[in-house]
């Protein structure tokens, strides 16, 4: 009887473990929405939701990395290179119209993307060296053209400053871009050949090479991609903060990894949903932006971001453990 | 005093879905070199792992000096003076010889400090009664292979086993390490008043060391023979020795044309010189001992690592297969032999595993048609008869005869003409087994062409309308379905051994 309720839980929780987590969320919200009304207004929603699109797209990105057994610790200086780019475009060619310069932004990224990649599947370099590697040489280079000024709030043209601040039907671009990124996301990973033939290049890559999988191709398109919304991101940022410093987004790629990681993408390869790391992106940018909602000091909020992080792995790691033993125990009859 | 030094009775050890041992039992005299015989597969490491402490069988007692033990692990094992040296040697490459040595059991002052001045010392003195020319600070990596399994058996030594247990040791050695690895184990059993157990493929060693012989087959006890009293030629019978009944359900099919042809295919390192046809409708056996270079042949045909020379002629004309990806395009499949390792994505589901190779054929424009994809995966899985809850059922879930089904069916779901097979059915169950047979004969039947390596010997001449032996890298053989019989091909799989050796 107590195997069954078992087996049934260990069931349960592999099919909806973002169902856990979204349970959690809806815990913490409605504890904060008790010790502070102003959480569940419509205004701090939107602030929210904006507050957590730009980490909730770049999630998407690393997710796919992650899914490849690989990590990229260079999308926050990426971001700051591509955005950083765009800006100083902005500043000295405020005729260039914006969507070129969103393009070149994507393009910079992309192409580092893409460098990464080749470098992790051509030059067989582990991900997190070649990356760590990347992210020196880009936040360097981010330095280099700025010749470490700013590109301040007057510099940017209105409609530049207007990607990120603008809206659509009362809601936020960022929050807009972000539901698109998604979406895209969604179909692309469970419902494309390619997005499929990722996943079997992270889940067992000899098999996926005996399957007739190019790997390499879909490592090189996995960090291309994530290049991709480093450069779309970094944009972005430059254009809500209206102010590119060379140090933007230093240290970024440590929230979208732990976004991942809360989401339940696993650092082995393999596995990871689109839903769980939303839920993920969600529960940190809650995180932020509820801790100071209910007078928790800012220097408890790093330490209590570290604490749920770590209790939703160990509660993972726990669950696949059930899960692993009750597909042993089938097999055995 | 005991007759046996250790003696074990009616072990039985049951995997998943196989037994691995069934009934058997094993006496060790003191002071004796003991040879383990038998097939790939017939149970020889099991039952090294039990005697190890790293298995423990569900029926049966061992005994050692004439009382009962139980083991609960590999440590038990060891304070019991069982030790065990594999054929692929753990060692650290970078650490001295003293240091790998004493590993795991270092010696200390009583200050908990180690004690290196004592553990050099006494390596060498270890190395002294083997009598070998190296000292304890030479660096471990710098030994040849022979060298590495000495500094093995001094481990052993040091943490005063009585009872050695060595699996092929010889297997990686060339003639001359094996002298050599020959009078250090003859040492250790005059000098050390060791007993051994010694596992070879190789008569030569065999003949040479043991006194005594235990063979198993099919995880079955056979018989224990003094070696002065029992010929080759009775040995072989007694390793292969077996009905071939229905389990082989090989249906007569015609032959036709060529569909591919090796030429002088070499790899260096690891095969040379391969020439051999195969023909549609054809099942052909690619048999040898392990290691003998049969699965790099065949990973060369497929792409995964390409031959450095030699022909490929598929289909009448001369391709270079560089990657799986063009191997499958011209209709070759390959049904690799780590099924978990290299076969199947065991965290998704059948359906998926099923279609993974051909993903390109169930997409209209960039999406996945999930129907027709469900259907072609649901008809395969019907096909092959596998047995789970359903077609999107984990592949994880699934016994191993189950998980072979499922890569057979990624096989079906592509295009092919030439079908290779590396041991497909190594570690399933009968009935597993002969459904798997019983698919190879339809396939045949529908013209495909197939190429099975296997070592199980019943198998082959089951299975196979024509037999190449490999050995040692080269073809040393090759047999029609007529004229071939178990001797025949044991005899080219390794007595050429036995004549370089006399």
């Amino acid at each position: 009887m107590e195997n069954k309720l078992k087996n049934s839980f260990a069931d349960y929780f592999d099919q909806f473990r973002e169902l856990g987590l979204l349970v959690f969320i809806v815990t913490l919200s409605i504890i904060v929405q008790i010790r502070n009304p102003s959480f569940l207004t419509g205004e701090n929603i939107n602030d929210l939701l904006k507050n957590t699109a730009i980490l909730s797209i770049l999630a998407v990105g690393m997710m796919l990395v992650l899914v490849t057994r690989g990590i990229d610790l260079s999308i926050a200086s990426n971001m700051a290179f591509s955005g950083m780019l765009a800006s100083l475009l902005v500043r000295d060619f405020p005729q260039i119209p914006t969507i070129l310069i969103l393009l070149i932004g994507l393009g910079t990224g992309t192409f580092f993307g893409f460098i990464n990649g080749l470098l992790i599947s051509k030059g067989r370099l582990l991900p997190i060296i070649a990356t760590l590697g990347m992210m020196y040489v880009l936040r360097g280079s981010t330095f280099l053209i700025s010749k470490g000024k700013w590109v301040s709030a007057y510099q940017f043209t209105d409609s530049f400053k207007a990607m990120a601040t603008g809206s659509v039907f009362g809601i936020n671009n960022l929050i807009l871009i972000a539901a698109a990124v998604y979406l895209i996301a969604y179909y692309f990973i469970n419902h494309t050949g390619t997005g499929r033939r990722i996943y079997a290049t992270g889940s067992n890559p000899e098999s996926a090479k005996i399957s007739g999988i190019n790997t390499d191709r879909m490592i090189i398109l996995s960090y291309s991609i994530m290049g991709l919304l480093s450069g779309l991101t970094g944009v972005l940022w430059m254009a809500r903060f209206a102010s590119a410093q060379s140090d933007s987004a230093m240290g970024y790629e440590m929230n979208v990894i732990a976004a991942c990681v809360l989401g339940g993408v696993s650092m082995g390869g393999g596995s990871g949903k689109v839903g769980g790391i939303f839920l993920g992106a969600l529960l940190f940018g809650i995180l932020n932006n509820t801790l100071p909602l209910i007078n928790i000091s800012p220097f408890w909020q790093n330490a209590l971001q570290g604490a749920v992080i770590l209790l939703a792995v160990i509660a993972n790691v726990l669950a696949k453990r059930q899960v692993t033993k009750k597909n042993l125990n089938r097999r055995i009859k | 005093m005991n007759d046996y030094i250790l003696e074990l009775k009616n072990i039985t050890k049951v995997f998943p879905g196989i037994k691995a041992l069934d009934d058997v039992s094993f006496q060790l005299k003191p002071g004796e070199i003991h040879a383990l015989m038998g097939e790939n597969g017939a149970g020889k490491s099991t039952f090294i792992k039990v005697i190890t402490g790293v298995y423990t069988p569900e029926q049966g007692e061992i005994y050692l000096d004439g009382e009962r033990v139980k083991f609960h692990g590999p440590k038990d094992a060891q304070t019991a003076g069982i030790a065990a040296i594999y054929q692929h040697v753990t060692c650290y490459p970078d650490l001295t010889v003293a240091e790998n040595i004493f590993i795991g059991h270092e010696l200390r002052y009583p200050s908990r400090r180690l004690n290196w001045k004592e553990m050099y010392r006494q390596s060498d003195e270890l190395l002294k009664t083997l009598s070998v020319d190296f000292n304890s600070k030479t660096l471990m990596g710098s030994l040849s292979v022979a060298q590495q399994q000495i500094v093995e058996i001094a481990k052993a030594l040091s943490m005063k086993a009585r009872i050695i247990i060595m699996d092929e040791p010889t297997a990686a050695l060339t003639k001359r390490e094996s002298e050599e690895l020959y009078r250090v184990t003859q040492q250790l059993r005059d000098k050390e008043k060791a007993s051994i157990i010694f596992i070879s493929h190789r008569f030569e060693d065999m003949y040479k060391l043991a006194s005594r012989v235990t063979v198993l087959r099919d995880s079955h006890y056979i018989g224990c023979w003094d070696l002065d009293a029992i010929s080759q030629d009775d040995l072989i019978v007694a390793m292969v020795g077996r009905e071939v009944s229905s389990l082989y359900p090989k249906k007569e099919v015609p032959i036709t044309d060529e569909i591919l042809k090796v030429e002088n295919l070499s790899r260096t390192g690891y095969f040379k010189d391969i020439s051999f046809s195969l023909r549609k409708g054809e099942i052909l056996g690619l048999t040898g001992l392990v290691g003998a270079g049969r699965t790099e042949v065949c990973e060369s045909l497929f792409g995964v690592h390409p031959a450095d020379s030699g022909k490929i002629i598929f289909d009448g004309k001369e391709r270079s297969i560089e990657s799986p990806g063009t191997a499958m395009d011209l209709g070759i499949g390959y049904l690799p032999e780590d099924r978990q390792l290299q076969g199947l994505i065991l965290d998704w589901g059948i359906d998926k595993n099923i279609t993974l190779p051909r993903l390109d054929k169930f997409a209209s424009g960039v999406w996945i048609n999930e129907k027709n994809e469900t259907e072609v995966a649901q008809k395969l899985f019907e096909q092959v008869m596998i047995k789970a809850q359903s077609v999107h059922a984990k592949a994880s879930s699934l016994s191993g005869g189950n998980q072979q089904k499922i890569v057979v069916a990624k096989l079906l779901a592509t295009d092919l003409k030439v079908i290779i097979l590396d041991e497909p059915t190594k570690g399933v169950d009968v009935g597993a087994k002969s459904a798997i047979h019983e698919i190879m004969s339809d396939l045949a039947g529908h013209g495909y062409a197939i190429l099975m390596i296997s070592s199980e010997m019943s198998e082959v001449l089951g299975m196979c309308d024509r037999i190449l032996v490999m050995k040692e890298g080269y073809l040393s053989a090759e047999l029609s379905r007529e004229e071939a019989t178990q001797e025949k091909i044991l005899e080219a799989a390794m007595v050429k051994t036995i004549k370089a050796g006399n």
